[in-house]
Parts: structure tokens; sequence; C-alpha cells
């Protein structure tokens, strides 16, 4: 049977996160020691060839992204985390930071180190102010201990933005800008905070890099599926037993995440759907829960594994209905800087509400599929690119929901 | 009243730090005065109208007065399908105000807010940042007691 297995978990409910002297114990800050000891591009080939993609949803290459930023020459440089964990049903950056603090300034300090940085910024969002002071706490620990050397980490603090979690909109944010994304190329590894190469990571990602730097990246190939090698976290919601964060090989199938690890339903409920990745993310029907939770896997199916939350319901829950308080939330967060977005997610909403109240017509249907396909074609940033992909999955998997609650024709 | 000045020219050294300036503002008021935004604008020598573009991006900043708890409920899926409806219906009952509105006394608003990653217990409501998971309508006078 399915396992967990804790490469970025490793320490949890183990150590003390406010601690550092624990996390030293546990062999903590060995792997930046480790790093240090090695050239750049050896730290970079390291990373690249561990296969590790971006947790935060784009599942880039990691080692990959460094070597932008390594290959160009700059006085200044910097290592940005995403923890602006915006996505609802994701839980994933707050358990990390709450379990082991350090492990992600590790991380951040290795990746400094191979990119040629001094400098790096933790972007905290705003509903978690006790994050932010945790890692307050956690930097000055690190740095009273002298382990990051003359690598420096400051956090700032989100103010409630869901679009900040994209990097150069999160880069604008850090400037004390509106965090509205920026037009690219270039890219922010090329070209980002301060219109200096900025590698921006997601909290679990950078999580993963001490643990490949110890164990080497054959080691981390052989974790999970091949193409999206190691674990990822899991956070669980909705109306599944168990709603914990779990860390697991990535060639875990849905069905073993919500069914073993989650316990099954909850109330003895029927399964319905499972929307993954967060809000933005895909809805996913009962015959497609063998499907792994790798990136490409869910890929293939129409569906994103996004930040890795598993929003599931059960038979009792109205589809249309909970699509409609969806294409709510991109109508708020939208930043309104491109127009297909700022227009899109608000007819979406619109034409939502129209058939959630039983008011709409076959030509809605059309006219909503129509508007979430230039949607996707066309907004600027992935908030605009993905907010359709609730509508359109539940209208391909779910469509007798929506045919319900139509007019008579 | 607060010294805006004070508080600006603290963080105006970065000229990034105008978030954070708005942030100790609201530490104190929960709110951004007109004359906050002047300071700000002032301090970090930008036009008042980006100062202010700065302030009303953010859903946690907000230019008019509020109560001096912030309950924020959350709308997201995940709370919506676990029945966060009935605890805005029985806060506004509780409160005698409508959501977005202040209480007159100024001691509590309510404010709708997109997920604030507490899901393993919905709904979830957050006073002031505290988050309560699992909130019930039965437990909404139990909580605002806390306050009162």
């Amino acid at each position: 049977m399915a396992q967990e297995m804790h490469i970025v978990l490793k320490n949890r409910d183990k150590i003390n996160p406010l601690d550092i002297n624990d996390y030293l114990a546990a062999g903590g800050y060995q792997s930046l020691v480790k790093a240090r000891g090695m050239a750049q591009e050896e730290v970079i080939e390291e990373v690249k060839n561990s296969g590790l993609r971006g947790r935060g949803g784009a599942g880039f290459n990691t080692g990959l992204k460094w070597s932008f930023s390594y290959n160009i020459k700059s006085d200044e440089k910097y290592v940005i985390c995403n923890a602006d964990e915006g996505e609802p049903g994701t839980y994933k950056d707050r358990i990390i930071f709450e379990s082991d603090p350090h492990i992600v300034l590790e991380g951040m300090a290795i990746c400094g180190h191979a990119i040629g940085s001094k400098k790096g910024y933790i972007y905290c969002r705003g509903e978690y102010p006790q994050v932010v002071d945790l890692l307050k706490k956690a930097i000055s620990q690190a740095k009273e201990k002298g382990v990051l050397g003359d690598f420096d980490i400051e956090v700032r603090m989100g103010a409630g933005a869901y679009v900040c979690g994209e990097e150069s909109a999160l880069i604008e944010s850090i400037l004390g800008q509106r965090g509205e994304p920026r037009f690219k190329p270039p890219f922010p590894p090329v070209s980002g905070l301060n219109w200096k190469p900025s590698i921006v990571n997601n909290v679990e990602t950078f999580a993963n890099i001490p643990a490949i730097i110890h164990k080497g990246a054959q080691w981390f190939t052989g974790i999970g599926a091949k193409s999206y090698p190691g674990t990822k976290l899991l956070s669980l919601t909705g109306d599944v037993k168990n709603r914990v964060c779990i860390e697991v090989p990535t060639d875990t199938t849905i069905r073993d995440v919500i069914f073993h690890f989650g316990g099954g339903m909850r109330n003895n409920g029927q399964f319905k759907a499972v929307q993954i990745g967060g809000t933005s993310g895909g809805f996913i029907p009962e015959s497609l829960l063998d499907t792994p939770i790798d990136f490409d896997s869910m890929r293939k199916i129409g569906a994103t594994l996004g930040t890795g939350a598993v929003f599931v319901m059960d038979q009792s829950r109205d589809i249309v209905d909970v699509v409609t308080r969806i294409s709510k939330f991109f109508e708020h967060e939208s930043c309104g800087k491109c127009n297909p977005c700022r227009e899109g997610v608000f007819r979406c909403h619109e034409i939502m509400k129209k058939i959630n109240k039983g008011l709409a017509t076959e030509e809605d249907l059309e006219k909503i599929q129509l508007l979430c396909l230039v949607m996707e074609q066309t907004c600027l940033c992935g908030c605009g690119q993905a907010a359709p992909s609730p509508i359109l999955t539940t209208l391909k998997h779910f469509q007798e929901e929506y045919e319900q609650k139509l007019l008579p024709a | 009243m607060l010294d805006y000045k004070g508080i600006m020219t603290d963080y105006a050294s970065r000229k990034e730090g105008i978030i954070e300036a708005y942030h100790a503002v609201q530490k104190e008021l929960n709110y951004l005065p007109k004359e906050a935004i002047k300071a700000a604008a002032e301090a970090f020598k930008i036009p008042e109208k980006e100062a202010y573009g700065v302030a009303t991006f953010y859903s946690y900043f907000s230019v008019q007065p509020r109560g001096k708890y912030i309950i924020r409920i959350c709308e997201s899926a995940p709370c919506h399908i676990a029945g966060a409806d009935e605890v805005v219906e029985a806060l506004e009952q509780e409160l005698g105000i409508k959501m977005g509105d202040t209480t007159p006394d100024l001691k509590f608003t309510l404010e709708f807010a997109q997920c604030v990653g507490q899901c393993q217990e919905t709904p979830v409501i957050t006073v002031n940042g505290k988050p309560y998971g699992g909130v019930t309508k039965d437990m909404v006078p139990r909580i605002l007691a806390e306050y009162k």
C-alpha cells in the first residue's frame, strides 16, 4: 500500500521550528556547507540532473532556471522565495514553515551560492502574519549562528492579492508597487527585481534542495514519477475524512490520495469530483482517479497538479454552484491590467450566476465556452489563463449538471 | 493623531518600503487615512495617486475607517461548501450589520476574504488575523464574546 515519504517534511514534529539548534542537530545546514565546497556549475548541474521541477505549479526544471541567472554577469542577483500561497485550498507552504523554517532558508542560501547572489527575499502572504514572525525569528537565529555566511535574507509581507503569486507581480509587490504582472519576456531569471537576474522559486522547491545536495541527483530521480521526480506535498480539504497535509511520491494515484491517505469520504458520502491544484485547477471525475498525481500525467487528463491542493466533493455538492463561487473569486482577484482577464472574469461570473439561477440557455453555455477559450489564449498571466479551467473541465465532465439548470428550450 | 510622517520616514530609507509602512499604520488604525497616504507620497517621493494606487490594490488595506476588530469570512470554494453562508448570516445577525460594514461603536468590521490557508478546518473566519476553523453558526456568539 502507498506510503508517505518525507523529504521536505522530514523534521515535521521532530524538531522545534523555533530552535535552530534542533535543526543543526538533525544535520541542518550541512548541505549548504557541502554546496559551498562545490563549484557553482556543479551545484546547478546536480539540481538540474535531479529533475526537480517547480512545486508552485508551473513545473519548470529548477536547475535549468538557476542556470539562466548564473549565466548572466551582474553586480547583483536575487533569490526570492514565493510564499504567497494564495490558491484556495492550499496550505502546504504554511505547514513547511511551521514545521521547519530553516530547511527553506538553507535551500535559498544554496541557490544564492549557485547563481552568485548575496540577497534573498521571502515574500509571505499577508494572511500569514504568524508565519512572518516565525520566519523573522528563524532568520535572526541563522544570522546569529553565522550559518548563512554573507547571504542575507529579508521577509516581506503581502497584503491580500492572489495575483502576487505570479512571479513578476510578486517582484512588483516587493518593490512596493501595485502587484501587477509584467509583460514577458524578459523573464525574472534574466531580469527581475531591480531588473537584475532573480530566481523566484516556491517554498516547497527550496525545501527540496538540501536533500538533493546531500543525497545526490541520482537518489532523487529514483523517487516517484520519472518526468516529475520526488515527492509532492498535498493539502486535503472538502468532503474528505482526513483534511491533512501529506507528502507522497509523485507516482501516487489520486485515488490513493483520497481513499487511502485521506481516509475516504466524510459522513459516508459518495465521491463526486475532486479539484486539484487550487481553485484554478481542473475538476476530475471518478473515472480518472487512477491517474498519478505527477505534473505530466495530470496534464494528460486535462487537469493540473498545481499547488497540490486537493478539494474533494461528494454527491450532495452542486457543481454549478461551486464553479459560480470560483468565478466570483477570479472576478475579485483579477488585477485589471489586461483586458481579456479584467473583462473575461467579470463576464464569466455574470454568466455563471445566470446559469446557477436557472436563467440561462444553451446559447449562454456556448458563449462562456468561447470566452474561456479566448481567455486561455490571450490573458497576460497565469491568473487569467487558468481562470477558465474549472468552467471548461466541469462543462466537459459534468455537463448534465449545467443542462439541468438551463431554461427549457 | 498618529505620526504618519514619522512612520513613513522610518520606512522611506528603502524606496520599496511603502507596503511595510502601510502595514505599520494599519497595525495602529486598521485603515489608511488620507493623511497617511499623503505622508507616504511625500516620504517616498511619488505622486499621491501612486501612493493611493498601492493602498487600494491590496485587499488587506482599506482607505475607509474600519473597526478595532476586523472579522474576515473566507468565501472561497472549500469554505463555501462547508457552510460559510450560515456563518455570515449569524455574524450579521449578532452584530446587527451587513458584510462590508462596521458597527457604530467602531468595534467590529465584517469583510469577505479569499482563502486564508487554513483549509484543514472549514469554514474559516479570522479576527484581526487570528484564524478560527470549523466555525458553525452556534459558535459565533462565543467567538465574538472574546472581543466584546
